[in-house]
């Protein structure tokens, strides 16, 4: 038990940190939490044998994504009046009927995980080389897709995110 | 013993749980944003820990799509968010979000 250390560590302080993302009322609390899970999150991925998965968390997720995220707060500049309302949209009644249907989903995906448990096995570290090759030999296809998809987000990115004052004289 | 697929599954589920936890309760966009994000957080190390289960790179190929589908997703979602902002709304209530126009 005590080799599964690590990640009952990495799991126990994703899920706690994740916990506070979700009820935090201040947006930039949310945010650093929510790096604190994703870096979690890495670790897990490192001690399941996935290091590529685990770097590439760190760098685009907690590194690229989260800072996505930060600038939009510090343009948005939300202020104390904005926590105030966030205050009374998370009053506890509201989280009731939600708790009820994802604790349902929880207790549905653990059940049917105890059902048909995937079984165990030795963890085997599968490095870049080898994802590498996965990645430009059979799902090759995939990857023009994917970029596909970053070109349409970066179009419709820019072109909703445009200044607003330029075509009000058309 | 060391860390076995039905727990890495288990905390995958428990995170997604969590997610859709913040999606049905916040009303915020930003908020929401943030949430499906752990939703698709957990949904890839699902990926990763069946990748680890049958010992291919499978799982963390379909991770780095997912990274891909996440980058995009946050990219248009924010911008849409910032749209909302600059067009004099002067909260982030999801409720009001009929209301885009231009």
């Amino acid at each position: 038990m005590t080799a599964n250390l690590p990640f009952l560590l990495s799991a126990l302080v994703a899920v706690w940190a994740t916990f506070m993302v979700v009820t935090r009322a201040v947006a930039i609390h949310a945010l650093l939490y929510l790096v604190v899970a994703l870096l979690a999150l890495a670790c897990v991925f490192d001690v399941l044998g996935a290091p590529f998965a685990a770097i590439l968390e760190v760098i685009v997720y907690a590194g690229a994504i989260m800072v996505l995220f930060v600038f939009v707060v510090m343009m948005l500049n939300l202020g104390r009046p904005d926590s105030l309302r966030e205050n009374t949209w998370i009053a506890p009644r509201i989280w009731i009927g939600p708790g009820l249907l994802a604790a349902l989903l929880l207790a549905a995906l653990a059940d049917a995980l105890v059902m048909a448990a995937p079984g165990g096995g030795r963890i085997a570290v599968i490095d870049t080389r080898q994802v590498g090759l996965a990645l430009y030999g059979p799902y090759v296809l995939m990857v023009e897709l994917a970029s596909f998809l970053l070109l349409a987000g970066l179009v419709s990115a820019f072109r909703i995110g445009r200044h607003i004052r330029d075509e009000d004289a058309p | 013993m060391t860390a076995t697929p039905a727990q890495a599954l288990l905390l995958a589920s428990m995170l997604f749980a969590l997610g859709l936890l913040g999606v049905l309760v916040r009303r915020n966009l930003l908020f929401m944003l943030m949430s499906i994000e752990i939703m698709l957080n957990a949904a890839a190390l699902a990926f990763v820990a069946a990748g680890m289960r049958w010992h291919a790179a499978d799982g963390q190929v379909m991770f780095m799509m997912i990274l891909a589908l996440a980058a995009a997703e946050a990219a248009v979602g924010l911008a849409i968010l910032l749209r909302l902002h600059a067009a004099g709304r002067p909260t982030l209530d999801a409720d009001t979000g009929n209301r885009l126009k231009g």
